[in-house]
């Protein structure tokens, strides 16, 4: 499941700009522990924004991505008070979705 | 013909000067741009700095009941009275009656965890070098809500004047097979390793500079490091024998640092290379 | 003399996007709930766009690249792209260098400003790109980005 995101959400006009925090090793598969082996790949390969039923980003990203993913956009037509919801999708499987209200 | 060589050598000798000069303004001048961009560098990851996330799991665990009494942090006692986080990391480390002892955030938290919650001391600090640990995420929520007051160590005990100048013996006492002190490399101004400043700590202004950015994320090791993660590396660096986590020798850098860096306004979490 | 190639062109893109919208080949590809591992296998700036489909990527000054000339690590290196370039659909990051060379790509639907904010890594000095498309056509620009080895950090 993973650890929570920090998503930060803030109108001006009717733009919204969203900021996101997610919590992930992000592992690119070419590094070596102490014992001289490789640590297999382990990232977030996808990652889809919502605002209600509206798709407002997706991406696709490699494990070129910084540890610990930090990423920005800005989207038209969000109103304060209502969510934009964040998940993400990793090598493993596994995903985690959090959502924030808008300020 | 002696005329003419000598004259020739002072000409060559004047150019040589001149390059030298070009040469070294030059360099000047790109050293400067070079450290520019390293600040626009850190100033680009200010804002979203991933020491975030580990305060988010810090307050988790702070309110989870946990430990064999089930129990919260949630009346651990920092100093200023149990539950009081709002300023309370400024002040550390400071004398605790209870514990008898001089004590930092970290060895505070552990106590906590200890008498609260039954934990043992291997537990509390289970995994401390691993990023993402509950140490790091305690310690990051703790410091957090200090953001923007002065540091000011706590000055009410004599124990605490009496750790500040072991610490102060310590940061000058040259060891290990290196002969190397704290001091050594910071004691002076404007020194660095490659491109890495460092900081001064005898000169105030400095060591504000760098005390305010504690605890922080530095991006080569994924994790939040703690002052007291950063101090044990140091001395590991400086090849001494291995400082224990929680340790009075910690503590008592710890307290003479902060003293030196009284008034700095904290801007923990900071984020570093 | 200009004007037979520009036709041939309109054309091309005209074909392409007949292509497209046939599901031939897939015009953003991030759009894909699967992850398009053929992508992030590129070697080149120029591979991704033949993967794309369209003519090879022009340079544009409309794409505002922001990122310091030197970072003090490469595991963490700051950009802000943003594009003025009329119909931006998608934005693309790659690092000429990097043993994978496309780090993200992020698909910008109607409504979404044309502008992103994300942090790479990068295993050595190089070149940056940021590739948008627009239209069914690729534009890119590129910055340097020195990449420090530091002291015993912070």
């Amino acid at each position: 499941m993973g650890n929570p995101m920090k998503i930060r959400a803030r109108a001006e006009g009717d733009v919204v700009e969203v900021k996101v925090l997610m919590a992930h090793v992000m592992e690119t598969g070419q590094r070596k522990n102490q014992a001289g082996e490789l640590i297999p790949a382990w990232f977030i390969q996808r990652v889809e924004a919502t605002y209600g039923d509206r798709v407002v980003l997706s991406a696709q990203w490699g494990p070129a991505i910084s540890a610990n993913p930090f990423m920005s956009f800005k989207f038209k037509g969000g109103a304060k008070g209502e969510k934009v919801r964040i998940a993400w999708f990793d090598s493993k499987g596994d995903t985690r979705t959090d959502e924030v209200i808008i300020a | 013909m002696r005329e003419v060589r000598r004259l020739r050598s002072v000409v060559i000798r004047w150019i040589v000067a001149c390059a030298c000069v070009l040469f070294g303004v030059a360099w000047a001048a790109e050293d400067r741009r070079a450290l520019d961009e390293i600040q626009k560098y850190r100033d680009m990851l200010k804002d979203g700095n991933p020491a975030d996330l580990m305060e988010l799991k810090g307050e988790g665990l702070w309110t989870t009941p946990r430990g064999p009494k089930q129990a919260t942090l949630e009346a651990c006692d920092l100093g200023l009275g149990p539950g009081v986080l709002e300023g309370a990391y400024a002040q550390l480390p400071r004398w605790f009656d209870d514990a008898g002892r001089v004590l930092d955030t970290e060895s505070r938290l552990i106590h906590c965890m200890t008498t609260l919650q039954g934990m043992t001391t291997e537990e509390a600090i289970q995994g401390w070098t691993r990023p993402g640990s509950d140490m790091e995420a305690l310690v990051t929520f703790v410091a957090t809500k200090s953001r923007g007051l002065p540091i000011r160590p706590s000055q009410s005990h004599p124990r605490e004047a009496e750790m500040s100048a072991i610490g102060e013996a310590l940061f000058f006492r040259r060891a290990g097979p290196l002969d190397f002190s704290c001091a050594t490399c910071h004691s002076l101004d404007a020194r660095r390793i490659r491109l890495q400043e460092l900081p001064n700590f005898l000169d105030p202004a400095s060591a504000r500079e760098s005390m305010i950015q504690w605890p922080a994320y530095r991006v080569s090791q994924s994790a939040v490091w703690t002052l007291e993660r950063r101090l044990i590396d140091c001395i590991r660096q400086m090849r001494a024998p291995d400082a224990d986590y929680g340790s009075d020798v910690i503590v008592a850098l710890q307290m003479y640092l902060q003293r030196q860096a009284s008034g700095g306004v904290l801007e923990a979490p900071g984020i570093k290379r | 003399m200009e004007y037979p190639r520009r036709h041939f062109f309109i054309k091309a893109a005209g074909v392409i996007a007949a292509f497209a919208a046939a599901g031939w080949i897939d015009p953003t590809l991030a759009d894909s709930v699967e992850w398009n591992k053929r992508a992030f296998d590129v070697k080149t700036l120029d591979e991704l766009v033949g993967l794309l489909g369209g003519e090879p990527a022009s340079i544009s000054e409309a794409i505002h690249f922001d990122a310091p000339d030197i970072a003090e690590n490469g595991a963490v290196v700051p950009l802000a792209i943003v594009s003025a370039i009329p119909g931006t659909e998608s934005i693309a990051i790659l690092v000429e260098k990097n043993p994978n060379v496309l780090a993200a790509m992020f698909t910008l639907p109607e409504g979404t400003l044309p502008e992103i904010q994300a942090r790479v890594k990068m295993a050595e000095t190089c070149n940056v790109y940021a590739l948008v498309r627009a239209g069914g056509r690729s534009f890119y620009t590129a910055k340097e980005i020195k990449v420090t080895l530091g002291g015993c950090g912070g």
